[in-house]
């Protein structure tokens, strides 16, 4: 009893560690893109930017931040098969460390893409970085090796020749990592103090490029995982891998589904917003609205609203309990970041490097601010400690009030 | 005499320690090197990782001798434990750069450790590019040589620049003969081109450029993958086959394209739900460890003297040189390759490409010809 009692709070505790000040992962602390208890400048220009750090090669993955350390990866060579860590000082901008690996697995990706497409992931004491060859790395906050893994090296057809995207996850003591290919497909979870699989899944044997929700139904029940592919969503056990529900009625390879409000946004038929099931009831879907269709960056829920970007850089909000279309605001896309929300405002980076910023109110949005970084920017940003950080090929910047 | 006794006590101390010390490393570097697939030897090598990266840099060389031998995965283990220990002796100005630099030339050493002591070096030293790398031009690592060709690429620009025809062409000659990526290789060439000289791509690359091929075969439904046709239980190239549409017969195929692409869609017809089989001979005047390098946008299965490499089903990602390498042990004398190429029935106008390259080349990615005299790839019975 006292372990079920464990085995239940554990990971819920793991999860809420992580929700201070830190941005540990791929949309944040709970995977939704929304920073609760932070104040990014809302009114930015050239000034807001505090330090900016140079990188090399390239990488359309995004920041994370961990204390006072802000992490990024990046790869390098011909082949782009050098695959960089870097660590630096949140303060001031300054290089703290870095290591390199060499890819085990293939490093072909299509040329918008990056072999550092995948954002890293944290459990506050350690960092945990996947590339597109599958190659996993475990490093102390000190840039102090702890374990690889190599999962193209161990199962030479996981692979994708347009490149691999998914970030992973923590929850509790599991690093779930998504393999999914046409191929050898599988997703797996890992153990964060070793690496060694606790358990692996075959997974749907199509290309994709989404990444998994961690869902919290309620503070007294067990994390799960949200696991979106061309078939719909898996709600599964992170310490197992088990399936808890399923929703089957498909969903997009891209854009990821998003929790809010204890409801599922999939990108499925446009949008669709699904009650989550049990082990006993499957998922009920509440409302499905094509004019809320995401594009490539993943929807947001914020303020009791929803919000997504089209393919035509046109940000829309929805109610949350029909999915009508409350506003529209046209922005200067294209997008391939996903917004992030804090203090009743939304960051949006287009892919030539413009951030937007996009006052909240019941009937409209309006932009406060803008930025050109000029600078092909795809990496979702990330918020910490009332800063913004965002990534391009050459730079990392900070954006802070004045 | 007191005092004698105590400088030696201290001598023998030191001594010991120095010796323990190098124990620990030498057993870590052990213990390492014992990591396999799917994280076994995880355990032990990660605590292991964490005391080596404590070492200080007399560790350095031995670590890197250590990549000798050791599998990929562990040589980036290796590779974490370097760099702590490195990054520290940067900072504390105790880098062994003579050691390294030594390293770095020795050619016996392994290829990827020489890569890492020569980036290692240069952050203290960068001048030891200008000594180091000229010399670089055919080295086994891959890296090294890259930087030694594009100091060569440069060169001949400058020297075309300046109206120096002729040592322009002598300049990229060199930097063509240590040239595998294609990026470099399309620099080098264009210019050379200009300048008159004829240059054969596909003997440089190693690319098979004759082929016998036979089909369609069904793919419907991409069931085709996994049907095994006749090609695949015995290659005899003067049978008629019960193909897709009826017979079909083997015949002999040639690709003058500069990176060996053959275009089945193009040079035969665009079937789509379809299989070909492509076979040609590579002969070799050894045993020797190479790798099948291809590139094709198809789903494709790829055997040697009648075993099965490796299979890939995934259709319409892209095609790129060298897109997958598969590592094969050929034989002296004839090898015999035969591709199984499948193409799907998706109707879009990116998905109708079905078209192949292949080419065999040394790990190094140094191309290799087949050295049959009269006929370089020209099946025969």
């Amino acid at each position: 009893m006292k372990n079920e009692f464990l085995k239940l709070v554990l990971p819920l505790i793991a999860v809420c560690l992580c929700c201070g000040a830190d941005w540990p992962q791929f949309r944040g602390p709970l995977t939704n893109n929304v920073a609760t208890s932070e104040t990014p400048p809302s009114k930015v220009d050239q000034e807001n930017i505090a330090w900016s750090a140079d990188l090399k090669g390239r990488g359309a993955s995004g920041p994370i931040v961990v204390g006072n350390k802000v992490f990024i990866t990046s790869t390098t060579g011909f082949k782009q098969d050098q695959l960089h860590v870097h660590c630096f000082d949140f303060n001031t901008g300054k290089r703290l460390w870095e290591r390199q690996f060499w890819a085990t697995g293939r490093t072909q990706c299509h040329n918008k893409m990056s072999v550092a497409t995948s954002t890293p992931a944290s459990d506050g004491k350690r960092v945990f970085a996947t590339f597109s060859s599958n190659d996993v790395v475990c490093l102390d906050l000190d840039g102090n090796l702890l374990w690889i893994r190599g999962l193209s090296h161990d199962f030479p057809n996981a692979s994708n020749s347009l490149g691999m995207a998914s970030s992973p996850v923590v929850v509790g003591e599991t690093l779930i990592v998504p393999v999914e290919n046409d191929d050898d497909s599988f997703t797996t979870g890992l153990d964060v103090k070793t690496g060694i699989a606790r358990w692996k899944i075959k997974r749907p044997r199509v290309a994709n490029w989404t990444s998994p929700a961690i869902l919290k139904s309620a503070p007294e029940a067990e994390a799960l995982v949200l696991l979106q592919s061309s078939e719909g969503v898996d709600a599964i056990y992170p310490d197992t891998g088990e399936t808890a529900w399923q929703y089957e009625q498909g969903a997009g390879r891209i854009p990821s589904t998003t929790v809010g409000e204890n409801i599922l946004f999939v990108p499925s038929n446009g949008l669709t917003a699904l009650q989550p099931g049990t082990s006993s009831d499957p998922p009920k879907v509440l409302w499905k609205e094509q004019k809320l269709s995401p594009a490539t960056a993943s929807p947001l829920v914020y303020q009791k609203r929803v919000y997504t970007v089209n393919r035509a850089g046109v940000l829309s909000c929805g109610s949350l309990q029909t999915g009508e279309i409350i506003w529209r605001l046209r922005l200067k896309g294209p997008f391939s970041a996903t917004p992030i929300a804090a203090a009743n405002h939304l960051y949006l980076i287009s892919e030539k490097g413009l951030l937007q910023v996009v006052q909240l109110s019941e009937e409209k949005g309006d932009v406060t601010g803008e930025i050109d970084l000029k600078e092909t920017i795809l990496a979702t940003p990330a918020i910490s400690n009332n800063s913004l950080f965002l990534r391009s090929d050459k730079h990392l910047w900070k954006i802070s009030s004045k | 005499m007191q005092r004698i006794r105590f400088l030696f006590c201290l001598m023998f101390l030191f001594s010991s320690l120095t010796i323990l010390q190098a124990n620990d490393v030498a057993q870590n570097i052990a213990k390492i090197k014992q990591v396999q697939k799917e994280g076994q030897g995880n355990l032990t090598a990660s605590k292991a990782v964490q005391q080596l990266s404590q070492s200080d840099a007399s560790a350095l060389i031995p670590i890197l001798s250590s990549f000798e031998g050791a599998n990929p995965l562990a040589v980036n283990w290796l590779r974490g434990a370097f760099e702590a220990i490195a990054a520290r002796a940067i900072q504390q100005k105790k880098l062994p750069v003579k050691n390294l630099e030594e390293f770095v030339l020795d050619t016996s050493r392994n290829p990827r450790a020489r890569r890492l002591a020569y980036e290692t070096l240069i952050k203290v030293d960068p001048a030891a590019a200008d000594r180091i790398i000229p010399g670089m031009i055919n080295d086994t690592s891959v890296t090294l040589r890259r930087d030694a060709v594009q100091r060569l690429i440069n060169e001949a620009k400058n020297l075309e620049k300046s109206g120096k025809k002729d040592q322009a062409k002598k300049v990229y000659q060199q930097a063509l003969s240590g040239a595998t990526d294609s990026d470099q290789v399309k620099n080098i060439v264009k210019p050379l081109r200009s300048l008159g000289e004829k240059i054969d791509l596909q003997k440089h690359f190693g690319f098979l450029s004759e082929w016998m091929i036979v089909g369609p075969f069904d793919n419907r439904e991409k069931k085709g993958y996994d049907t095994v046709y006749a090609p695949e239980e015995k290659l005899d190239f003067a049978a008629a086959l019960e193909g897709k549409e009826g017979k079909v017969n083997w015949k002999s195929v040639n690709t003058k394209d500069d990176y060996g692409i053959f275009d089945v869609a193009k040079s035969i017809s665009p079937y789509k739900g379809a299989v070909m089989y492509c076979a040609a001979d590579f002969h070799s005047p050894q045993k020797q460890s190479l790798e099948i390098r291809l590139g094709t946008p198809n789903a494709w299965k790829i055997w040697v003297n009648g075993k099965l490499l490796f299979a890939r089903n995934e259709y319409h990602r892209g095609m790129v040189l060298d897109q997958y390498s598969v590592p094969v042990t050929v034989q002296p004398g004839k090898n015999v390759i035969l591709l199984k190429l499948c193409q799907n029935e998706q109707d879009d106008s990116w998905a109708q490409r079905y078209q192949f390259q292949l080419r065999i080349a040394h790990p190094s990615g140094t191309g290799v010809q087949s050295q049959k005299p009269q006929s370089t790839t020209q099946l025969s019975p």
